[in-house]
């Protein structure tokens, strides 16, 4: 039944950072329970296009393959998600596939995601533990909050929800949603808490907490369900006492 | 705007949209609303308020420079926005994009009420009374103008209202910026029925 079935896809490819885009069409076989990452590698496998001629492979990126590294995301009919969890059996054909607009392009579907790890140092995402001595077991954690705290940490640092927000564009410097919700977690960690002060300073700029304008298309575009919104209103709340208090208070110096 | 200066010009602006300029706002619509009760409770209304000690400083202080900071700052974030309704057609999204267009509209519809009201009647080209107003929107173009305008700015204001809850983390939980949605929808229509009555009292007198 499914012997003469094809999928067709058409794909935005670059060759180069510095060169402009076009888009190259594909007519590939129908396999059962196909995902969009197995429909490339149909192209790699035999890279013709859909006028017949040989073209090179459609280059993209994937690491973990089960949704949990963030490597393999591009937009998939116009919707920013993991290609690896995107089954074609799922999707309206043509397949449309852009590399995300956020992210420089490094070649055809894969981006250059270093902006959120620079957000990550830029927010100070870690618990700082190092020293000279052994400092023995930190306080403990309630379980109330260890389980929102856990919903934060599955983050992975994919970019959708950045590629998903009208406030990180060309024209703006907002870190977005991703890195925030971080300060969030490292600062519900009991060892965490007490560097809390110089994460919530970290963000409180205008590139920082100050960028997101409440549009709230972070918190439906997250594949992993991560309650981006609360924490950013929770981080307002923070960095609103947090003000008062170095202001009007002597918290910070003697 | 790097650093603390971009962190608390976010916060005034934001902080300014409310306290004072909502207030004012409000204020400005219940004093106007006196039309309907006829052209001499209104002046009645209106000369009481264009006669209260300090009025220069009141309005500098509490209308003028919060107005103008906010709708300078209000510009630059706007077209800091990049709108992407097609691809994610989200409720908050078109609030979002709302806000913005509406901010604009505001600003445009504003200048020209200043102008043709509180300029005309410093420089004595008009006299703040009843007829002044009737005048304007007796003209269907302008009636239709300050129709629009009104509706942008109660808008602006009400859904202003709620992303000022959630910019000062009054609103943190989903459910009570759910709610405070709600309650910004009743804002919204209670002070757009105030405003629009108010034009229709002057353009037709009913
Ligand atoms: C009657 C006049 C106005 C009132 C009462 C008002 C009120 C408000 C309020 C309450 C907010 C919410 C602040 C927050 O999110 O914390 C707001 C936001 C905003 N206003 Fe106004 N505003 C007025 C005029 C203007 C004008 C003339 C502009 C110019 C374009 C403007 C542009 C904006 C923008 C862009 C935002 C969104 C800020 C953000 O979400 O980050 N507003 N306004
Ligand atoms: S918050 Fe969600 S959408 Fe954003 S980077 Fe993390 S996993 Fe991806
Ligand atoms: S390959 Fe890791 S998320 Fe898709």
């Amino acid at each position: 039944m499914s012997e003469n079935k094809t999928i067709t896809m058409i794909i935005t490819r670059q060759d180069h950072p510095d060169e402009s885009s076009y888009e190259e069409k594909f007519e590939i076989p129908y396999r059962e329970n196909m995902n969009v990452i197995s429909a490339l590698m149909e192209i790699r496998r035999n890279p013709v296009n859909a006028d017949g001629e040989p073209t090179t492979p459609v280059y993209w990126d994937m690491g973990c393959l089960e949704e949990v590294c963030g490597a393999c995301s591009m937009v998939i009919n116009g919707t920013p998600r993991q290609s690896c969890t995107a089954l074609v059996d799922q999707l309206e054909q043509p397949i449309r596939l852009e590399p995300m607009t956020t992210f420089p392009v490094n070649r055809d579907l894969a981006v250059d995601r270093s902006r959120m790890f620079d957000s990550l140092k830029k927010v100070k995402g870690w618990i700082p533990i190092d020293g000279t001595h052994d400092l023995g077991p930190g306080p403990k954690m309630p379980e109330s909050k260890r389980q929102w705290a856990y919903e934060l940490s599955k983050c992975m640092t994919c970019g959708v929800c950045l590629e998903a927000c009208p406030n990180v564009n060309s024209k703006s410097d907002f870190i977005g949603p991703a890195a925030l919700s971080q300060v969030r977690l490292f600062n519900s960690h009991p060892t965490g808490e007490m560097n809390k002060s110089e994460r919530l300073q970290t963000i409180m700029d205008a590139e920082g907490l100050m960028g997101c304008g409440n549009a709230q298309n972070c918190v439906q575009a997250c594949p992993k369900g991560i309650p981006l919104t609360t924490s950013i209103a929770a981080l307002n709340r923070d960095t609103a006492v947090e003000s008062f208090k170095s202001f009007f208070g002597s918290d910070q110096r003697v | 705007m790097a650093g603390t200066r971009g962190y608390v010009n976010r916060r005034l602006h934001s902080l300014l949209g409310v306290i004072p300029i909502g207030i004012f706002l409000i204020q400005h619509l219940t004093v106007n609303f006196f039309a309907t009760r006829g052209p001499e409770a209104f002046n009645a209304a209106a000369h009481f308020m264009e006669s209260l000690p300090y009025r220069y400083v009141l309005e500098t202080f509490i209308i003028f420079l919060p107005l103008l900071f906010h709708a300078i700052y209000g510009v630059y974030i706007a077209f800091t926005a990049k709108s992407n309704l097609s691809n994610f057609g989200y409720f908050r999204n078109w609030m979002f994009i709302f806000q913005r267009i509406t901010g604009i509209i505001t600003l445009i519809f504003i200048a020209w009420h200043v102008w043709e009201t509180r300029i005309a009647i410093g420089f004595g080209w008009a006299e703040l009374n009843y007829q002044l107003m009737e005048g304007i929107l007796t003209e269907p173009f302008f009636f239709w103008f300050y129709i629009v305008g009104v509706i942008s700015t109660t808008f602006h204001f009400s859904n202003g209202l709620w992303s000022f809850f959630v910019s000062w983390g009054i609103t943190v939980s989903p459910r009570s910026q759910k709610i405070m949605t709600y309650a910004s929808i009743i804002i919204f229509l209670a002070i757009s029925y105030v405003g629009v009555r108010t034009l229709i009292q002057f353009a037709y007198g009913i």
